[in-house]
């Protein structure tokens, strides 16, 4: 029995958890501990910080992150067709412009009622 | 000469274990950890060497001379630095999310680790050949984005919020041109395989096949690893440090270590998927595949530089409007044009 | 979609207000709704301890006001003083103070530009810029002995004749500025991302920036060629050929060309001063101990961040009973709230930073 591809895959992730938390860990344990108050507040360019923060953001890209949900599942769409582009001929190849049609119109019917646009 | 020292090295050491009575799933085993801190020791050595290349070029492009006082040249700077950043307080605010805030820099670390498991550093060099390699280096690159919101929004500070908003930004500007854009080399190669890639371009590199894209997925790389002119995730002059604000010494550190890490896995990429990856240029074979490839993504990370002690940064809606109304529409266009030529050039006779 | 505004900090300790500079924003997501500055973190009382000083030990605590034009600061102050007390400049000291203060304003404004370089996000610009400014403070050590505070002028003159070794790398320099201007130009100016950066924004109409007051490249950018070196010309500015260059939308863009456009300009009045560098003597003649006759003087000059004027009273006796300067740094401010709303955390830094500020003139 050989060992599945993603076996190795999880070996890196904890690989790559070993790098940071062992860099962090050995850290934590020999770095200095200096208690004052100060130092525990939050950095504001040396002023206290007025009011909350942890607000209601006014993401002004909410639209186009909408947008990009919807591409970007599309997206995944292709790559399983362009993969088996060349083996499918001339349907492929069709199907290719309609797909990319309907991208591109929805694309541009939102640049149009200007979703494309910082508010 | 040396083409074989690392693939050979792999082989002894499965022979050894297969002598050695191991259990050939043990010995697999063994073989993947070796492997896997092969990658860990090559991938610091080279960050911890990226940031002195970095400070170097920088100095250069301003008529400095850089850092030259720690070891010969300068060289044991960044090892320096870090040991330095090794024995300083992670200070944790007092109003932070803890696990959280902790948990970011322990996990920034993942995301170049998990792409670098399939990155082919040689002719048949891949610590795991994987046949979606491409679709699963996109996955796990965009992985990134959320480690950074995390440190931006526990931090507990407006700066940092800013920043980690700034992220996701970014990330909804870039990604789409970044996924876009290698469509085309896919289209003509048919397979997913990093591999097969490179071996599909024996012929002509996929640069000259794919010019377009290529600029495409490398202006969007650069918005991917956050660097000028689209560090406005990190924008010192703006937001202090974006995300990293509140985080101090070692935290801190595997932030900045993590953005050397992600440009190596773009130089990488676009080394494999435009460059011809370990090719050798002309039949030039007298260098091992290893070092060619390595050459290759050198030159990219020196652009990247380049780009970065050049460049001023751009702002945010520009950065949004820039994805969306250029780069999207072009990958768009790259992809039937692609079609379009593969069809014609297969109509008039393969 | 409703959203929560919240109030940032940004200053006194951030890496692009030039210094100690505060300004509380209000903001909606990334857009300014509010600002509110707050300035005097570096607040010396300058104006102040110059009422327990004599004339002459007036002129360092001017050295410390617009500490990158040091030599202009000092050319408000002493002109008052001359005006109070009537004095003939010497010929020669005159066109001495017009080539150290032209050097001045080259070296306050290759700060300028390079600094905004940095906000833009550029920092190869900040240290090409830097490598020529330490040319001028060399040349201007060579005159005065100090780099930052020269504290050259004296009422009545100059401290020291010009010395000899100081002519032939300044007519090096002064070949050279125009390649080293084509250089900014080529690496800041011309890049499409700084151009995107700071066109249309932050633009202050002419009607504003008369209102507010405004001078210096911050007015000029807007498109009035409003210099006191050609307007209302002091010393030996009247006989000096040189154009006043202007902006056109009054943009960010064009305050930031005004700057580098003026660093020719000030190359070429070198140029002449230098040519037609009279001799004699560089020191009127003005008693031991100054004692201007009870009165009250106001002397204005173009330094290079705008109008300096400095209002000096006297009561009669050795020391100033008052004075008063008119900081150009503290009245561009004044704009500056009512201009930053509406724009984006990245457009403040490039709009603060197209002002020019510089906190020791701004809080004296």
């Amino acid at each position: 029995m050989v060992l599945s591809e993603w076996t190795g895959v999880l070996l890196f992730f904890i690989g790559g958890l070993l790098v940071g938390g062992g860099a962090i860990v050995t850290s934590y344990l020999i770095h200095p501990r200096r208690i004052q108050a100060q130092k525990y507040e939050p950095y504001e360019c040396g002023v206290d910080t007025i009011g909350p923060t942890w607000v209601q953001f006014k993401t002004s890209y909410f639209l186009y992150a909408l947008l990009f949900v919807i591409f970007d599942v599309e997206t995944i769409y292709l790559y399983p067709w362009a993969v088996k582009f060349q083996s499918l001929g001339l349907f492929a190849f069709i199907e290719m412009i309609i797909f990319l049609f309907i991208l591109i119109v929805g694309l541009w019917y939102a640049w149009k009622e200007g979703a494309l646009e910082w508010k | 000469m040396g083409e074989n020292i690392f693939t050979g090295i792999a082989e002894s050491l499965r022979a050894f274990l297969y002598g050695a009575g191991v259990p050939p799933l043990a010995s697999e085993l063994i073989v993947l950890i070796v492997k896997l801190l092969a990658v860990i020791i090559f991938v610091s050595l080279n960050v911890v060497w990226l940031v002195y290349m970095e400070r170097k070029i920088a100095a250069y492009i301003q008529c400095r001379i850089g850092p030259n006082r720690v070891g010969p040249k300068g060289l044991l700077q960044t090892v320096a630095d870090v040991v330095k950043l090794l024995a300083k307080e992670i200070i944790i605010p007092r109003r932070v999310d803890k696990v959280v805030y902790l948990a970011a820099p322990i996990l920034v670390f993942v995301p170049p680790m998990l792409a670098f498991a399939v990155i082919p550093w040689g002719d048949g060099m891949a610590p795991i050949d994987l046949n979606i390699g491409v679709f699963y280096i996109l996955a796990v690159g965009s992985l990134s984005t959320i480690i950074f919101w995390m440190g931006g929004w526990s931090s507990n500070n407006k700066y940092s919020l800013v920043g980690g908003m700034r992220v996701v930004a970014q990330m909804v500007s870039y990604e789409l041109p970044l996924v876009l854009s290698l469509l085309g080399v896919i289209m003509l190669t048919g397979t997913l395989s990093i591999t097969e890639i490179v071996n599909a371009q024996r012929g002509t590199w996929f640069i000259f096949a794919q010019p377009l894209a290529f600029l495409i997925y490398f202006i969007a790389g650069v918005s991917e690893v956050n660097r000028v002119p689209f560090d406005l995730v990190e924008g010192e002059s703006e937001i202090i440090a974006g995300p990293y604000t509140e985080y101090s010494g070692m935290a801190y550190a595997m932030y900045m270590l993590a953005e050397y890490g992600n440009m190596m896995v773009i130089s990488c990429m676009c080394t494999i998927m435009f460059l011809g990856g370990w090719l050798a240029p002309f039949g030039w074979t007298f260098l091992p595949s290893w070092f060619w490839f390595f050459i290759k993504v050198y030159l990219m990370i020196f652009i990247f530089m380049w780009i970065r002690w050049t460049y001023p940064r751009i702002r945010v809606d520009q950065l949004l409007g820039f994805g969306w109304k250029v780069l999207v529409p072009l990958s768009l266009a790259n992809i039937f044009v692609t079609g379009v030529g593969m069809y014609i050039y297969r109509a008039i006779g393969w | 979609m409703k959203t929560q505004t919240y109030v940032l900090n940004m200053g006194p300790q951030h890496p692009s207000t030039h210094g100690v500079f505060r300004i509380i924003l209000e903001l909606d997501g990334e857009v300014v709704v509010k600002a509110t500055s707050v300035p005097g973190y570096l607040h010396r009382g300058i104006e102040k301890l110059a009422e327990a000083r004599t004339y002459t030990q007036v002129i360092p605590y001017t050295d410390r006001m617009d500490y990158l034009a040091s030599m202009l600061m000092n050319w408000g102050y002493v002109a008052a003083v001359e005006k109070l007390m009537g004095v003939e400049v010497p010929e020669r000291a005159e066109y001495i103070r017009v080539i150290v203060g032209e050097l001045s304003r080259i070296a306050s404004h290759l700060v300028a530009v390079g600094t905004y370089s940095v906000d833009i996000g550029g920092f190869t610009g900040f240290l090409y810029c830097f490598r020529d400014r330490e040319r001028v403070l060399d040349l201007l050590e060579m005159v005065s002995g100090s780099r930052m505070t020269f504290s050259y002028f004296r009422i009545g003159g100059v401290a020291d004749d010009l010395p000899p070794e100081f002519f032939p790398p300044l007519q090096k320099f002064l070949k050279d500025l125009p390649s080293l201007c084509d250089e900014y130009d080529g690496l800041i100016t011309g890049n499409e991302i700084f151009q995107a950066r700071t066109k249309y924004v932050g633009i202050i109409t002419p009607e504003m920036g008369i209102k507010y007051s405004l001078s210096g490249p911050v007015l000029r950018g807007s498109g009035i060629p409003y210099d006191l070196r050609k307007v209302r010309p002091y010393g030996v500015y009247d006989r000096f050929d040189f154009e006043v260059p202007v902006g056109k939308n009054g943009d960010c863009f064009d305050r930031f060309v005004c700057r580098i456009k003026e660093i020719r300009q000030s190359a070429r009045i070198i140029q002449q001063a230098i040519e037609g560098l009279p001799e004699g003597p560089i020191m009127a003649k003005v008693p031991k101990v100054i004692k201007p006759p009870a009165g009250e003087a106001y002397a204005e000059i173009e330094s290079s961040k705008g109008i300096l004027g400095c209002y000096v009273v006297s009561d009669g006796s050795t020391k100033p009973y008052r004075v008063h300067f008119r900081r150009p740094s503290f009245i561009n401010l004044g704009y500056l709230d009512e201009l930053l709303v509406g724009w984006k955390i990245a457009d403040v830094i490039a709009i603060l930073g197209s002002l020019d500020i510089v906190l020791g003139e701004v809080d004296c």
